[in-house]
This record gives structure tokens, C-alpha cells and sequence, in this order.
């Protein structure tokens, strides 16, 4: 049951938001962090955001990826 | 990568048997899946804690749940792992096929809407896990409130880690020299609530997250406090970790639950470790609205599951693990859930390779 990701905050409508990870977009409720904004990063569990994702780590996953894809190595210069 | 590696062996030489335990079935997953075990020292040993929502889950629950589904008049909803959960007599996929009304969900959330399509029907939800999920249970249970749903209710038997690790950290026979501190319930309690188990128990904690390389920077530091004779509660999952976690999750999980004593499979009764639903909620609380008896069943089985949850005996010392016990026909609960440690020693092997 425990399967947490970080998805971006694309859009929040009340207590409610459209979260995308890996270009799938999915709503994930507000209610336990309502302090997230439209851009963040959040941890979501069970279709609720529960915390914001320090930027520093997010620029981390984003830098990975792009090497993944083929993009040169760049993760150490964010470090 | 081999540097954390390289680290963790030069602390751990010309040391005695370290044992450190993890409590988090994500992070067992995640050991066995990236090898960790295989590349650590030989005097290193992981250890798996009771840390799977569904394989502390008592058999009573499952029965209870059971006996609901049995009712035509009710809807179960849960998390697909708790359905081949055996119960005393029988599991709830047994019951799906025999053509009780079960659906499995992703989120606790989504019951809102199966109780807004049926309002006929009560819809019950298997609320179990940790403090990760525990307060999404309560969240959901305000918004039935907020939106007017009157026939949603939750069979709550939700668990508290910490008091788990207060009965792990006194009992000696465990011999737990660390505990790797699981990142996500850290996430909504904070890292203080575990300060206890350094200050109290002299036993050194890190929370750490659950790519490998973050499971070897928890482990690495785990060893630097060994090393040093230190015990503190450290922080290796920054990105998503504060001290006091998640204050309107933790406000949210207050509001509608209180704690109880509970029963954890192979632990028995811890006390203030369990969740039950406030007086105040009570309209939403199945047990109150509509109370079942099962009769306590003991079953006579070899498995050895209890002993599994707390580090004494590893899977494969199970008579059954591998042979009667097998993932598809699971006898006892460790081997169920993926999250489950003999699921994961059967998935995966508890070999050595060399790490060069």
C-alpha cells in the first residue's frame, strides 16, 4: 500500500490538484499540505500530497533523467 | 556508489556482528532489489523489522473484514495488498470470487466516490498502515463529513511506529545495534519523534530514503555513530524530512483518531500503538454503526512469521518458507504483501556476491 512519488503541481482547483510524474497526470489531494503551490514538487502517497520536495533534489532527479536520455553528466556540478 | 560501499567496509572492519534493522517495508523491497544486502560486509547484517502494514495486521481483522463482506448490504474497499491477507478461515479474494462486492483502491479518496454512486450500500474501508497513511484515512473521513457522505465508514486498525520500536529497542534478544528509520512515516511525524530511541535506549537511528544509494548513505552513517559511540537520531532524507513532519497531517490524523492499545502480529499487545476513531466520529466508525463478533480462531501452523517481525529468525529458518509458504499460496502474512520480508527473501535470495 506505501508507494510514494514526486509529482509536479500543475494545476489546484479548491483542495484538490492535477499532479503530472513522468508525463502522467493524476489528481492528489491538498488536504494534508495545503501550503503546496502550482510548480512545486510534492510527495504523493495514496492520492494525497505530503510534503513539499526540496528544489536541490528535484534539479537532482531532473539532471539524472537527462542523462538517462543522453544528456551529459551535469548531477555533481548541481551537488 | 563504491566509495559508500568502500566506507561502510572500513568502519565495519575488525567489528563484531553489526546488527541494524529497517522498519519500512519499502525499504526491505528496496534492499533486496538493489542487492544491498549481497555487497555489505559479512559482519553487517540487515535485519527486518515489523515494518509492513499488512503483515502486522492480526487475523481478527481480517475476519472482521470478512464478515462484513458477507453482508450484501456493504461495499469493501481497500488497498489490493490486504486481499490474499489470510484470515482465520479464509481471505477476501476468496470472498470476491465467491461474489462479495470488493474493490480495490489507490487512495482512500476514491471511496468518496463509490459512497456518492451507491448510497444504498454501506462502503467500508480497510483502514490499516502506519502514520504515512494513517492520516489519509482521517482526511477522507472530514471530507465525507464536509460533502454530506453518510454511508462511508472505515474499519480502522491502523499502527504507530515508534511505540513498536520502544518494545524492539527493550527487548534484548533482538540485539539491534541501529535502525535504519523509515523515510516516509518520517515524512508526516518528523525526525524528534524518534529521539527517543537514542536517548532513552542508547541506539543510534537514521532515516534514510529508498533509491540505494540513499539506503547506503543511511547505513553508512549508521555505522559512523557505531564507530564513533555515538547514538543520535540523524536525518539522511532531507529532501522530504523535517523535525516535526507534516503539522496539518499529524492535526488532520488527531482530529479524528485517537491511540489505543493494539495487537501486532508476533509483537502481541504494544500499548498506545494502535489508532481508533474518536467518539466524535463514531457515525463514520463501522464498528460502532454496525458491530460483528468473530470468534478468535487459533490456527495450528508452523509458520513462523511472528518471530520473522522481530529480527529473531530469517525467512528461510521457517520450516514452511519455499515450500507450503509460496507467494501465490501464502500461510502466513510475511509472505503476502510484496512489501512482506519472506516475500522479499523469496523474491530475491539472501546470497553473497563480492563487490570489486
Amino acid at each position: 500500500m506505501c508507494l510514494a512519488f514526486p509529482a509536479k503541481v500543475l494545476n489546484i482547483e479548491g483542495s484538490l490538484a492535477t499532479v503530472e510524474h513522468s508525463g502522467i497526470k493524476r489528481a492528489a489531494s491538498l488536504m494534508l499540505l495545503p501550503e503546496a503551490k502550482i510548480g512545486d514538487y510534492v510527495l504523493v502517497h495514496a492520492g494525497f500530497a505530503m510534503q513539499v520536495v526540496e528544489k536541490e533534489e528535484v534539479d537532482e532527479i531532473a539532471a539524472l533523467k537527462a542523462e538517462m536520455n543522453g544528456a551529459p553528466r551535469t548531477v555533481y556540478e548541481l551537488r | 556508489m563504491k566509495e559508500l560501499v568502500k566506507e561502510i567496509f572500513k568502519l565495519a572492519e575488525g567489528k563484531d556482528k553489526i546488527r541494524l534493522m529497517e522498519v519500512c517495508g519499502t525499504h526491505t523491497v528496496s534492499i533486496f532489489r538493489h542487492g544491498i544486502r549481497q555487497i555489505l560486509p559479512e559482519n553487517v547484517e540487515l535485519v527486518s523489522g515489523p515494518g509492513c502494514p499488512v503483515c502486522v495486521t492480526e487475523d481478527e481483522y481480517i475476519d472482521k473484514a470478512i464478515k462484513y463482506s458477507e453482508r450484501p448490504d456493504c461495499i469493501i474497499a481497500t488497498f489490493g495488498d490486504m486481499l490474499k491477507v489470510p484470515g482465520s478461515l479464509s481471505d477476501l479474494s476468496e470472498k470476491s470470487a465467491e461474489g462479495a462486492d470488493i474493490r480495490v483502491v489507490y487512495s482512500p479518496q476514491d471511496t468518496l466516490k463509490i459512497a456518492a454512486e451507491n448510497p444504498d450500500k454501506k462502503v467500508i474501508f480497510l483502514a490499516v498502515g502506519f502514520e504515512t497513511t494513517a492520516p489519509t484515512a482521517a482526511a477522507t473521513v472530514l471530507a465525507a463529513k464536509a460533502q454530506g457522505i453518510k454511508n462511508l465508514y472505515m474499519l480502522s486498525a491502523q499502527k504507530l511506529v515508534p511505540p513498536a520500536l520502544k518494545i524492539l529497542a527493550e527487548n534484548s534478544s533482538s540485539n539491534i545495534d541501529g535502525f535504519l528509520l523509515p523515510g516516509h512515516v518520517a515524512v508526516v511525524i518528523g525526525t524528534d519523534a524518534f529521539k527517543f530511541v537514542a536517548t532513552e535506549y542508547k541506539i543510534p537511528g537514521v532515516v534514510g530514503g529508498f533509491e540505494a544509494e540513499e539506503i547506503l548513505r543511511a547505513l553508512l552513517a549508521l555505522l559512523r555513530q557505531i564507530d564513533d559511540g555515538r547514538a543520535e537520531i540523524e536525518n539522511e532524507y532531507k529532501s522530504v524530512v523535517r523535525e516535526k513532519g507534516n503539522l496539518t497531517a499529524k492535526k488532520i490524523l488527531s482530529e479524528v483518531y485517537e491511540t489505543t492499545d493494539a495487537n501486532w502480529r508476533g509483537l502481541g499487545k504494544i500499548p498506545e500503538s494502535g489508532l481508533r476513531m474518536r467518539e466524535k466520529f463514531s457515525d463514520f466508525d463501522i464498528e460502532k454503526v454496525l458491530p460483528v463478533e468473530v470468534e478468535p480462531i487459533r490456527k495450528k501452523t508452523a509458520c513462523r512469521c511472528g518471530e520473522v517481525l522481530c529480527g529473531k529468525i530469517t525467512p528461510p529458518d521457517c520450516p514452511l518458507f519455499g515450500k507450503k509458504c509460496i507467494p501465490v499460496k501464502a500461510v502466513g502474512p510475511c509472505m503476502v504483501s510484496v512489501e512482506g520480508v519472506c516475500a522479499a527473501w523469496y523474491k530475491y535470495g539472501g546470497g553473497k556476491f563480492s563487490f570489486a
